[in-house]
C-alpha cells in the first residue's frame, strides 16, 4: 500500500480531519443535506487515512511528531505505534458506518439540534484520534478530557430531566476521576520517571517498590474512569439516555475503548508488562477486573431495558480487556488488544440493532421483543451475530480475543481469570440468547400471533417493518465485519503482535 | 519619541490621571467613553514597551521630580510589575469597547461621564500601585483606586449597591489603614520608605529589633489580605461584585484583587525577604490553610448561589485561594503557579463577567432561573461562558490548567502529596457551579426573559470572544504568561539584589 | 513598677493604641452607619499620631537649615500625614455621601434595619 502522503502528515490529518469537520458543520446549519455531506466526507476521509496508515505501521514504520512544549513536562506530541493504530483503525472506520446510521436515525426520529449533535460527534472523534496517537501521558490526558467534554452534550441531547441528571453523573464521574486520580498519577509518573513518553517496556525507574507501583497502578485504573471498572461504572448505564448512535459509537467504541486503551497503554508502555509481572503489583487488578466482569454480567441479566442491558454487558466486556492486561503475559495482552477490536464491531452491531428496533417499532424493553424477528429479520439476524460475538463463540471475532486471553492465563497457571471467563461466558449466553430466542422462536401461544403478524405485515402497512435503509445497511456492515474479523484477523493480530516489540 | 521613552513609568500614572480629570469635565457619556477608550488603548502600549525594556536591559528606575531615591519617590519597574502593568492595562483595553453600551444601559445618562472618570482614576491608582517603588506612595495609590472603586460600585442600579459600597468602604479603609500602620512601623525601624532601601536596611535591623518588624509584617499582611479578599477577610467582595455595574465588576474582578496580590508578593519577597516572611511567623502555614479553606468554602458557597454574578464573585474568592496557595508554597514552581494564575484568572474572570454584562444588557437579570435556555438564544456569548468556565475548572488545553499544573508541581516538590489532591478536588467544585449554569443555559427550554434574547452587538461580543479565545490561547502558548511568571518568580525568590 | 515605668516612657504609643483600638471597636460594634464612620475617622487619626510622634526629636528645631542649629526634627512624617489626612477626609466625605444615599434609598441608617429590609425583597 503506497501512501500518497508521508505517514506523519497522515497522522496529523487523522487528528485534524474531525476537527475541521466540526468547524465546517455549523456553517451548513441551514442545509441539512450539505451538513451531513460534510460529516460523511470527513468520515470517509478519516477512514481512508487510517487505512493508508495501517500498511506502513505493519511494515514497521514508527514515527513521532513533537508539536510543542506548553510548560515543562507538558509536551504536546503524537506518535504512531501499533496499539494506537489498531484503536484508530477501529474508531475511524466505524465512524463512517456510524455516520450513515446516524443520519437515518436522527431523521427518522426527528431529533432536535442536529447541527450541534454532529459537531460534538466530530470533536469526539478528533479527541479519540488524539488519544490513539498520543505520544505521552499528558497529550493523552488532554484529549481524554476533551472526549469527556465533547460527549457530555451528546448525553444530555434529549434535554429532559432524566438526560440532565444522567449528564451530571457522566461529567462528575468522568471528570472527577480523571482530575483527582489520573492527573496526580501522571504527575507522579513525570516526577519519578522524568518523562511521560510511552515506551514499550515501561519508563518507571527500576528502584520503585512494589507497593508504590501498586498504588500508582490503582490511581491509573480508577483514574481512567472511562474503562468503567467497578465502582466507577455508573456513568455508562446513565449515558444510555443519549441517542442510540451515540451509545453505539461513543459508549460502545470510542469513549469506553479510550478508557481500556489508556489502561492497556499504561500497563504496556508506562509500567512494562515484565516489570509489573515480576513485582506482583497487579495481582489485585485481576480480582477487581474479575469482580467487574461477573457482577456486571449479573446485573445485565436483570435488565429489561435493552440499552441498559447492552451497557452492563459493555462494562463486563471492558473488564475482560483489563483482566487480560492484568494477567501480564504477552499473549494475553495481545488478546486484550484483539478484544478491543472484536468487542467494538460486535457491540456497535448490537446497539445499531437496538436503535433500529426503537426507530421502527418504538420498543426499548427486552420483554416487548417477542416475535420481532419476523418483522425485522435482517436486524435480528445481525443482532444474533453480535450476540455470538459477545458470548465469544466462533465464527465471530469475539472468540479470538477470548482464546488468547485464556491461553495466556492457562500458560501461567492463573486459574482465577480462567474461571471468570468461563463463568461470564455462561452469563453472557444467559442474557443475550433469550433475546434472540424471543425474537425468532416465541412461546407456543405467541407463535400463532406471530404468524398472523407476518401476514399482517403484508396486508396492513401500519405495522412496522425494518428501520430506514441507512440504518439497516450500517448494522449489516458491522455484523459482517464481526464475522470477517474471525476469518481474516491478520490486521488486528499483526498490530497486536507488533505492540510488544521494543 | 526619544524624549518620551525615559518618562514611560510616570506616563503610566499621569495619562489616566489627566484622562480622569478631562472626563469629569465632559457632559456626554459617549465622549467620555471615547476618551477612556483612547487612554485605555494607550496604556498597554506603554506597558508593553516597559516590559520590553525590562526584558532587554533589566529593571529601570525613574526618579519622580528628579529627586534621587531613597529621598525622592522612585518608580521602579522590574519584570514582575512590568508584567502586572501589562496585564492590568491589557485587560482594561480589551474590555473597554464593551463599556459603551453596557454602561449606557446600566448607568444614568448624567452620571456616565463620572463613571468613566472614576474608571480612569481607578486605573491610574492600580497602575500607580504597581509601578511605584515607594511604600507610602503605594498607600496613596491604593486609596485613589479604592475611593474610585467605591464610587463605581455605588453607581449600580440596585440600592443594595450602596450598602455594598459602604461596606467595602469601611473594610477597605481598615485594610488601607492597617497597611499604613505597617509601613509606619517599618519606617520607625528603618527610617526609609523606598522599598529597595527598606529591604537593604532590614537586613541588619532584623536581628536587633525583630518585634516591630514582625508587627509590621502582621499589619501589612492583614491589611493587604483585606484588599485582596483572602478568606475570611472577603465579606465585602460578593455584594460589591454582585451589585456594581457589570462593566465595573468585570474590570475590578480582573484587576483590583490582582494588584493587591502583587503588593503582597512585593512585601513578602522583596521587602521582608523569605527569611522574615516565612520563618519567624507561621505566615506560610496560616496562608496555606486559609487558601485551602477559600478554595473549598468559597466554591461551596458558589454552588448554592442563585445569582450568577454573586456565584462568580464567590468563585473569584476560591480562585484567589489558588493564587495565595502558590505564594504560601514559596518555591519556584508554586510561586510561578500563583503568578500565572493571577494572569490567567484575570483573563478568564473578565470574560465570564463580561458575558454576564452582555446577559444583563439583553435580559436585565442574572438570576440562574432567568437564564434558562439562553444558550440557544445567545449562542456565541454562552459559548464564551463555557470556554472561560472550562478554564476556571482547569480543563487541560485552557489557561486554568497551566496554573494548576504549576501549583501541583510546587506542592509535589514540597512533598505535600495531599495538597495535590486538594487542589484537583477543589476544581471538581468548579465543575459543579459552572456546570449548573451551563446546564440551565443550554439544556432547558428558554423561559420568558431569555426567549427574546439574542447575541449582543459586536462591540460587546468582540471583547467577550477575544477574552474567551485568550483563555484557550494561553493554555497552549505559555511564553507570555508562564514564561514571564517563572522568571519573575525566580527573581522574587532570589531576593531584591 | 517596671511595667508601669515602661508604659510611662512610651505614653505616646499608649495613646495611639488606645485611639486605634477604640476606633476599630466603634466600627465593629456600632450599627449606625454614621457612628461607624466616626469610629473609622478615629482609627485613621490614631495613625497620624503614630507617624508624627517619632518625628519630633527632643531638642530639635524645625528643619530649616541654619548654622545655629545642629539637631532638626524629621519633617517627612508631617508631609506623609498631610497626604494621609487628605485621604482620610476624602474617605469620610465619600462615606457620608453614601450614607445620605442609603438613607434616601432605605429610609434608615441603622445596619440591622437595612439588612432586614433587604431580606424582605
Amino acid at each position: 500500500m503506497s501512501a500518497p502522503f508521508e505517514p506523519d502528515i497522515l497522522m496529523l490529518l487523522a487528528i485534524g480531519i474531525p476537527f475541521a469537520a466540526a468547524a465546517l458543520i455549523p456553517l451548513f446549519h441551514c442545509w441539512p443535506n450539505l451538513r451531513e455531506l460534510v460529516t460523511l466526507t470527513a468520515a470517509a476521509a478519516l477512514a481512508a487515512v487510517v487505512w493508508c496508515l495501517v500498511g506502513p505501521v505493519l511494515d514497521g514504520v514508527r514515527l513521532e511528531r513533537h508539536l510543542m512544549e506548553i510548560v515543562p513536562g507538558f509536551v504536546l506530541a503524537f506518535a504512531i505505534e501499533p496499539l494506537g493504530m489498531l484503536f484508530a483503525l477501529v474508531a475511524g472506520s466505524l465512524w463512517l458506518v456510524n455516520s450513515i446510521y446516524s443520519i437515518g436515525y436522527m431523521r427518522a426520529n426527528g431529533e432536535p439540534r442536529q447541527t450541534s449533535y454532529y459537531v460534538c460527534f466530530a470533536v469526539a472523534l478528533g479527541a479519540t484520534m488524539g488519544i490513539a496517537f498520543a505520544k505521552n501521558l499528558v497529550t493523552l490526558f488532554l484529549f481524554y478530557e476533551l472526549l469527556t467534554l465533547s460527549t457530555y452534550p451528546l448525553v444530555v441531547h434529549k434535554a429532559n430531566e432524566e438526560a440532565i441528571r444522567a449528564g451530571r453523573t457522566y461529567l462528575v464521574l468522568l471528570l472527577g476521576s480523571s482530575m483527582v486520580l489520573l492527573l496526580p498519577a501522571i504527575f507522579a509518573t513525570w516526577l519519578l520517571a522524568g518523562t511521560t513518553d510511552f515506551r514499550a517496556g515501561g519508563i518507571l525507574p527500576a528502584e520503585l517498590s512494589g507497593t508504590l507501583m501498586a498504588a500508582l497502578l490503582a490511581l491509573y485504573v480508577f483514574g481512567i474512569g472511562k474503562a468503567a471498572v467497578m465502582p466507577l461504572h455508573f456513568w455508562l448505564p446513565a449515558a444510555m439516555v443519549a441517542p442510540t448512535p451515540v451509545s453505539a459509537l461513543l459508549h460502545a467504541v470510542a469513549v469506553v475503548k479510550a478508557g481500556v486503551f489508556s489502561i492497556l497503554k499504561v500497563i504496556v508502555a508506562v509500567f512494562g508488562v515484565e516489570r509489573l509481572a515480576s513485582s506482583g503489583a497487579a495481582t489485585w487488578l485481576v480480582w477487581v477486573a474479575g469482580f467487574t466482569v461477573i457482577t456486571a454480567s449479573l446485573i445485565a441479566l436483570r435488565q429489561d431495558n435493552l440499552k441498559k442491558r447492552l451497557a452492563y454487558s459493555t462494562v463486563s466486556q471492558l473488564s475482560y480487556v483489563i483482566l487480560a492486561a492484568a494477567i501480564l503475559t504477552p499473549i494475553s495482552v495481545i488478546g486484550a488488544a484483539l478484544h478491543i477490536a472484536a468487542h467494538a464491531v460486535a457491540k456497535i452491531t448490537l446497539f445499531f440493532c437496538a436503535g433500529a428496533i426503537y426507530t421502527a417499532a418504538h420498543k426499548t424493553e427486552v420483554s416487548e421483543l417477542d416475535c420481532i424477528g419476523y418483522r425485522m429479520p435482517w436486524t435480528m439476524a445481525a443482532f444474533a451475530v453480535g450476540a455470538l460475538g459477545m458470548i465469544g463463540l466462533p465464527p465471530t471475532a469475539g472468540f479470538l480475543g477470548k482464546w488468547f486471553i485464556l491461553s495466556g492465563a492457562t500458560q501461567t497457571d492463573q486459574w482465577v481469570p480462567v474461571a471468570v471467563i468461563i463463568l461470564s461466558t455462561v452469563l453472557n449466553a444467559g442474557y443475550f440468547l433469550p433475546i434472540v430466542v424471543r425474537a425468532f422462536f416465541p412461546a407456543a401461544e405467541l407463535r400463532a400471533h406471530a404468524a398472523g403478524a407476518a401476514v399482517a405485515r403484508h396486508t396492513h402497512e401500519a405495522e412496522h417493518g425494518e428501520a430506514p435503509w441507512p440504518m439497516v445497511l450500517a448494522l449489516l456492515a458491522t455484523a459482517v465485519a464481526t464475522l470477517v474479523l474471525f476469518f481474516v484477523p491478520d490486521i488486528p493480530l499483526g498490530l497486536s503482535n507488533a505492540m510488544l516489540v521494543r | 519619541m526619544r524624549a518620551i521613552m525615559p518618562h514611560l513609568p510616570a506616563l503610566q500614572v499621569v495619562v489616566p490621571l489627566i484622562g480622569a480629570l478631562l472626563s469629569a469635565l465632559l457632559r456626554r457619556g459617549t465622549t467620555a467613553w471615547a476618551l477612556a477608550l483612547l487612554v485605555s488603548w494607550t496604556m498597554p502600549l506603554i506597558a508593553a514597551s516597559l516590559l520590553l525594556q525590562v526584558l532587554t536591559s533589566g529593571p529601570t528606575s525613574y526618579h519622580l521630580g528628579g529627586w534621587a531615591p531613597p529621598w525622592g519617590i522612585e518608580y521602579r519597574v522590574d519584570l514582575l510589575n512590568a508584567f502586572i502593568l501589562l496585564l492590568v492595562s491589557g485587560v482594561a483595553a480589551v474590555m473597554m469597547p464593551f463599556a459603551r453600551r453596557s454602561v449606557a444601559a446600566e448607568v444614568d445618562q448624567d452620571k456616565q461621564s463620572w463613571f468613566y472618570s472614576m474608571y480612569l482614576l481607578c486605573l491610574a491608582g492600580l497602575l500607580g500601585i504597581t509601578v511605584t517603588g515607594d511604600a507610602f506612595n503605594i498607600f496613596v495609590f491604593l486609596e485613589i483606586s479604592s475611593l474610585s472603586t467605591y464610587v463605581l460600585i455605588a453607581l449600580g442600579r440596585d440600592r443594595r449597591a450602596l450598602v455594598a459600597a459602604y461596606q467595602y468602604l469601611i473594610m477597605g479603609t481598615i485594610g488601607a489603614t492597617f497597611y499604613v500602620i505597617g509601613i509606619g512601623l517599618l519606617y520607625l525601624v528603618t527610617g526609609s520608605l523606598n522599598i529597595l532601601d527598606i529591604a537593604e536596611r532590614l537586613g541588619p535591623a532584623a536581628a536587633q529589633s525583630s518585634r516591630p518588624i514582625l508587627a509590621a509584617l502582621a499589619f501589612l499582611t492583614v491589611g493587604i489580605s483585606l484588599k485582596l479578599a483572602l478568606f475570611p477577610l472577603h465579606v465585602w467582595l460578593p455584594n460589591a461584585y454582585a451589585y456594581a455595574p457589570s462593566f465595573a465588576t468585570a474590570f475590578l474582578a480582573a484587576t483590583a484583587t490582582k494588584v493587591a496580590i502583587y503588593v503582597l508578593l512585593r512585601l513578602f519577597f522583596s521587602v521582608f525577604g523569605i527569611a522574615i516572611s516565612f520563618e519567624h511567623l507561621p505566615v506560610s502555614e496560616v496562608m496555606l490553610a486559609l487558601s485551602v479553606a477559600a478554595m473549598f468554602i468559597a466554591s461551596l458557597l458558589a454552588i448554592f448561589e442563585q445569582n450568577v454574578k454573586r456565584m462568580l464573585a464567590y468563585s473569584s474568592l476560591g480562585q484567589i485561594g489558588y493564587i495565595t496557595l502558590g505564594i504560601s508554597l514559596a518555591n519556584e514552581a508554586g510561586l510561578t503557579g500563583g503568578i500565572v494564575h493571577l494572569f490567567n484568572h484575570a483573563v478568564m474572570k473578565a470574560a465570564l463577567f463580561l458575558v454576564l454584562g452582555a446577559i444583563v444588557f439583553r435580559i436585565g437579570s442574572v438570576k440562574l432561573a432567568d437564564l434558562a435556555g439562553i444558550g440557544r438564544r445567545m449562542p456565541l456569548t454562552m459559548a464564551a461562558f463555557v470556554i472561560a468556565g472550562l478554564a476556571i475548572i482547569g480543563a487541560p488545553g485552557t489557561a486554568g490548567f497551566i496554573s494548576k499544573w504549576y501549583l501541583a508541581v510546587g506542592a509535589f516538590q514540597k512533598g505535600w502529596w495531599p495538597l495535590v489532591f486538594l487542589i484537583l478536588a477543589s476544581s471538581m467544585l468548579a465543575v459543579v457551579y459552572i456546570g449548573r449554569v451551563v446546564e440551565v443555559a443550554w439544556f432547558r427550554e428558554p423561559s420568558g426573559l431569555a426567549e427574546k434574547a439574542k447575541d449582543p452587538p459586536l462591540s460587546m461580543l468582540l471583547p467577550v470572544l477575544v477574552l474567551a479565545i485568550a483563555t484557550i490561547y494561553f493554555g497552549f502558548d505559555t511564553q507570555a504568561s508562564a514564561g514571564i511568571a517563572s522568571q519573575a518568580a525566580h527573581a522574587l525568590l532570589a531576593g531584591i539584589k | 513598677m517596671e511595667v508601669l515605668q515602661r508604659f510611662a516612657d512610651h505614653y505616646n504609643y499608649v495613646v495611639t493604641i488606645f485611639l486605634m483600638v477604640a476606633g476599630l471597636y466603634i466600627v465593629i460594634a456600632r450599627g449606625n452607619l454614621i457612628k461607624k464612620l466616626v469610629g473609622l475617622s478615629l482609627f485613621q487619626t490614631s495613625v497620624y499620631l503614630l507617624y508624627i510622634e517619632p518625628g519630633k526629636i527632643i531638642g530639635g528645631t524645625a528643619p530649616i537649615i541654619d548654622p545655629a542649629f545642629k539637631v532638626y526634627s524629621n519633617p517627612l512624617p508631617h508631609v506623609l500625614i498631610l497626604t494621609a489626612i487628605v485621604v482620610g477626609v476624602a474617605t469620610l466625605a465619600l462615606g457620608l455621601a453614601l450614607v445620605v444615599r442609603i438613607h434616601e434609598a432605605y429610609g434608615t441608617i441603622e445596619e440591622d434595619e437595612i439588612f432586614s429590609r433587604e431580606g424582605e425583597e
